[in-house]
């Protein structure tokens, strides 16, 4: 499918950095996320969670919490289970080859998992009384050993995190190519050891849900802060034993998702199936402290890796092993660690690869994808390896790129390597040593040996770290957009998109708008409502500008061609005549035109007459795109930092990122999503650690103990969109919001080592905080 | 709804410029009790702990917390919210507008605490630079926006108000 831009006549509204459809109710604070909303007669809950991370739940007392003022019911999972057709939430995605019994219970059965884990919900006039209620249960334990390394319960006399199964979930390997072989006569080769850690997605909007029952009907409303509204949809009528038409999952507002909301919790479940039998709606909102201790987050990867390369700094293989801490349940996959373990070669050539990865349990939260996705993991692998090459053959950091990324004139290249699916990962296009160097000039790298030795005169440390990446964008299988032109004249775009901040409304407003000859403000689009479009996925993997994108672009196209065929009736006139534009169709040189709502008459028929000839009943189309694979965005990214010596502080003076959006159909948006993504990377290069004790106690859970990024660490941050159109959708586009977050640890560690005098590929423990630099300042000097 | 147990205290204030009065008790937070007694929901709670400044509003001209101020604390006081800021039928003020000039706002969760923390800090220090302005909003939390676009509009409607 090429791409093809049809642009109404005197309408261009794609590449317009329009003003957002959602700012105003945002800024007048008039926005409705789920805490808003209210439903005549809500209750609300509170869970009473694990205070061990591994034990026997021998009994759990309620009595005296149910005689507590204000509560209404206080349930375990035998008080729900009437409710719930399985104990367990159902594996979010399939196929995976894991062993059975790992999903996530929906209240803890009779063994805790960990810190965090719900064992019971406490339903109540208030939140503070529930709260209270919760106090007051007690809990017979018997404490178990807990798994705190994901490294030490691999070993054969290590405890179980679960007594029912062994703590591997599952093995595999990726390889292609003769690793060993290259390895065999290699001029360069050496190993890296390397521990990523990744904290938690901390959207400043916890999870939330409102669940209200219908028991007239026997249906049930769900509002939830969510990312997945019919996949919630699906599950909630799974595990209540409803048929999906008895739900309704609508979604409010959301402050931020990035990826925690990316899956139906045991407790959106729990809240359910207590409103269903108490009759009642029932609300739950999160604080702070349970997306802590029970959202989910990614942690820590371990990669031991060696890497082989020839005189000139060519890559000629890398092989090694992973380990995946997956935490204590895997509520969706093994997505994560395949998503790592695949992003590795990155926008390179690299003849031969082998990975042996282990995703195995620890006695913690599950992890599950936060914003990048794996794709992080993988792309700090890789660009280590190629600065410990440019270490070892004396090589500058930028030429070692240069001589490995995958030339220009090779797209579309089909790296060896496959999905998930079995799809053979094919980088669509891109000129990516064009994108690298232009990153190398927005920094002035040239230019940068004499800033360097300028401030090193005056006492000041600089360092400049330079880095690739690239994101499979628009996962599949399909979004949903229905675009219709109401009786009123009215555009209303319903899709299965999902909106957390991005500005999906806006985007897929702009699309839209471009087909009818409209501004994107006439358009009103309608997200991720169950009641309104039957299918959807929903936001992750950047793939709604891609995917529903797409499917509006092709449903707008075709309500398009409606229009003009009953404005052919209308006018009596050739279709090739009529011009659409500002909502009324025209014939230019006569003085007929007539507004979109007189079209939309015409499709509406009338009793007694006729339908004109080729008018379709209504105005509307819907379209489920279906991608053709993922389609690739190469980021890269250059910083400059300096560091202090007495302290490890490190100040990162400023930023360049250059990332391929296939076509910005909003560039302010484009760059706003790099922005944020970028400082995500800064956070876990950084900043964000989630401490566990050795009794997988969580150690961190405030904001004053976990750090995010604030506005006085982050630099100014040069973003610049390069735009290398996609043939494999008809926009042209590539999904750009995680795209930001890849190469950003790996360019500060360079940057550091530079600065430092440290060696190149040296630092590869994230997050990295100030001891450990002075400890590797000490260690260099000793 | 609450106990009959737990004393209800009636608090009275002036917020957004009209005099308001509900009861709650001790244990009310002054931005729940904004949310869900006075139905100003603008405010938002991020962490509840006080590091995150999204329920940050004006009480008596300064910036407070309202996740750590008790709702009792508030009774006579002048509080100034979100939807303060504009009236409901009227133009955005020049600071909104200029968040909206810069995408500014994602998806506007932590928007309210740091409208409300620059219009105390224009209102100290009309000339402020962006270093400084940054510092300024080091007690705000922006998990979607990287804050320079925050920091620009904020800069900008610096400078429209001198």
């Amino acid at each position: 499918m090429t791409a093809n831009r049809e642009i109404a006549v005197g309408q261009e509204v794609i590449g317009q950095s329009v003003p957002r459809l959602e700012d105003a109710a945002l800024l007048r604070g008039k926005a409705r996320f789920l805490d808003d909303l209210h439903a005549p007669g809500q209750l609300h809950a509170a869970f009473l969670r694990s205070p061990v991370a591994h034990a026997h739940l021998r009994s759990v007392d309620t009595s005296v919490s149910r005689a507590m003022p204000g509560v209404r019911a206080v349930l375990t999972l035998s008080d729900l289970r009437p409710s719930l057709t399985a104990d367990r939430i159902p594996l979010q995605f399939r196929n995976n080859g894991l062993p059975e019994a790992i999903t996530p219970f929906v209240l803890a059965n009779t063994e805790l998992l960990f810190v965090g884990e719900a064992i019971a919900i406490v339903v109540a006039d208030s939140r503070a009384e529930a709260e209270d209620a919760v106090d007051a249960i007690t809990l017979d334990l018997e404490d178990l050993p807990p798994v705190a390394d994901v490294r030490d319960g691999l070993a054969t006399t290590a405890p179980r995190a679960c007594l029912d199964r062994a703590n591997t979930y599952r093995d595999f390997e990726l390889s292609y190519g003769d690793a060993d072989s290259a390895f065999g006569d290699a001029p360069c080769t050496f190993q890296l050891s390397i521990k990523q850690h990744r904290g938690a997605a901390h959207p400043i909007e916890g999870r939330g849900i409102l669940a209200v029952p219908d028991p007239l009907q026997d249906r049930l409303k769900v509002w939830s802060s969510t990312q997945l509204s019919h996949e919630a949809r699906y599950f909630l009528s799974l595990m209540l034993g409803l048929d999906e038409t008895q739900i309704d999952v609508a979604v409010p507002d959301v402050g931020g998702g990035f990826g925690a909301k990316y899956l139906v919790y045991p407790e959106e479940i729990a809240v359910a199936a207590a409103a269903r039998q108490l009759g009642q709606p029932v609300k739950w909102v999160e604080d702070r402290r349970e997306h802590f201790l029970s959202a989910i987050q990614e942690r820590d990867q371990y990669w031991t890796i060696e890497v082989a390369a020839d005189t000139d700094g060519r890559l000629l293989a890398i092989r090694g092993q992973m380990i995946h801490d997956a935490g204590a349940y895997i509520p969706q996959g093994i997505n994560l660690a395949y998503n790592a373990a695949t992003a590795l070669p990155g926008p390179y050539v690299l003849p031969a690869y082998q990975l042996s990865v282990t995703v195995a349990a620890t006695n913690k939260v599950p992890t599950i994808p936060v914003r990048g996705a794996g794709y992080p993991e993988g792309t700090f692998a890789m660009e280590r390896a190629l600065d410990g090459i440019a270490e070892r053959l004396k090589l500058d950091r930028a030429e070692v790129r240069r001589r490995n990324l995958i030339p220009g004139d090779k797209m579309p290249y089909k790296t060896p390597m496959v999905s998930r699916s079995g799809a053979a990962i094919v980088y669509d296009s891109g000129d990516f040593p064009a994108i690298f160097a232009q990153a190398l000039e927005a920094v002035d790298y040239p230019g940068f040996e004499a800033r360097r030795t300028a401030a090193a005169a005056k006492g000041r440390r600089l360092g400049l770290g330079v880095g690739c990446g690239i994101k499979g964008t628009g996962r599949g299988p399909y979004e949903s957009a229905t675009v219709r032109v109401g009786r009123s004249g009215q555009v209303t775009v319903h899709t299965g998109a999902m909106p957390m901040g991005q500005g999906v409304k806006t985007v897929l407003a702009q699309v839209c708008a471009e087909q009818l000859g409209l501004a994107a403000t006439d358009i009103k689009v309608i997200c991720g409502d169950t009641t309104t479009v039957p299918v959807g996925l929903g936001g992750f993997a950047s793939r709604q500008t891609v995917v529903a994108g797409s499917s509006v672009f092709r449903a707008a196209s075709d309500v398009r061609q409606q229009i003009l065929v009953a404005a052919a009736a209308l006018l009596e006139t050739d279709i090739d005549q009529i011009t659409l534009n500002g909502g009324f169709v025209a014939c230019p040189g006569t003085n007929c035109r007539f507004s979109l709502r007189d079209v939309a008459e015409i499709a509406a028929g009338s009793p007694g007459y006729a339908l004109p000839p080729g008018v379709w009943p209504g105005l509307e189309a819907t379209v489920n795109h279906i991608p053709e694979g993922l389609t690739y965005g190469m980021g890269a990214h250059a910083v400059e930092v300096e560091i202090d010596t007495d302290t490890g502080l490190v100040t990162l003076l400023r930023y360049v990122v250059v990332n391929d959006c296939g076509r910005a159909i909003n560039p302010k948006l484009v760059i706003g999503q790099l922005h944020g993504a970028v400082v995500h990377g800064i956070g876990n290069a950084l900043f964000e650690f989630m401490g566990f004790d050795a009794q997988a106690q969580p150690t961190t859970t405030t904001f004053a103990d976990y750090l995010l990024p604030t506005a006085p660490e982050i630099p100014r941050i040069e973003a610049i969109i390069a735009e290398y159109p996609t043939p494999t959708n008809p926009l042209g586009v590539k999904g750009v919001g995680e795209s930001g977050c890849l190469p950003v640890a790996a360019v500060i560690m360079s940057a550091i080592e530079q600065a430092a005098g440290l060696r190149y590929g040296q630092l590869c423990s994230i997050p990295l905080a100030p001891p450990d630099l002075i400890a590797a300042l000490d260690a260099a000097r000793g | 709804m609450t106990h009959t147990a737990e004393t209800l205290h009636t608090v009275t204030l002036t917020v957004n410029g009209a005099e308001r009065s509900a009861q709650c008790t001790a244990r009310w937070s002054l931005a729940d009790f904004l949310r869900h007694e006075l139905g100003l929901t603008g405010t938002h709670l991020g962490c509840e702990h006080g590091v995150c400044g999204a329920c940050t509003v004006l009480v008596d001209g300064k910036s407070v917390r309202g996740c750590l101020m008790m709702a009792v604390q508030a009774n006579g006081a002048e509080v100034r919210t979100i939807e303060g800021l504009a009236r409901d039928d009227g133009p955005l003020s020049a600071l909104q507008k200029a968040f909206a000039d810069h995408h500014a706002v994602q998806c506007g969760f932590c928007t309210p605490g740091i409208l409300m923390t620059l219009v105390e800090v224009l209102g100290d220090t009309p000339d402020i630079d962006e270093r400084e302005m940054r510092e300024a909003l080091s007690g705000n939390i922006c998990r979607c926006t990287g804050y320079q676009n925050i920091v620009d509009a904020a800069m900008a409607a610096a400078k429209a108000c001198r």
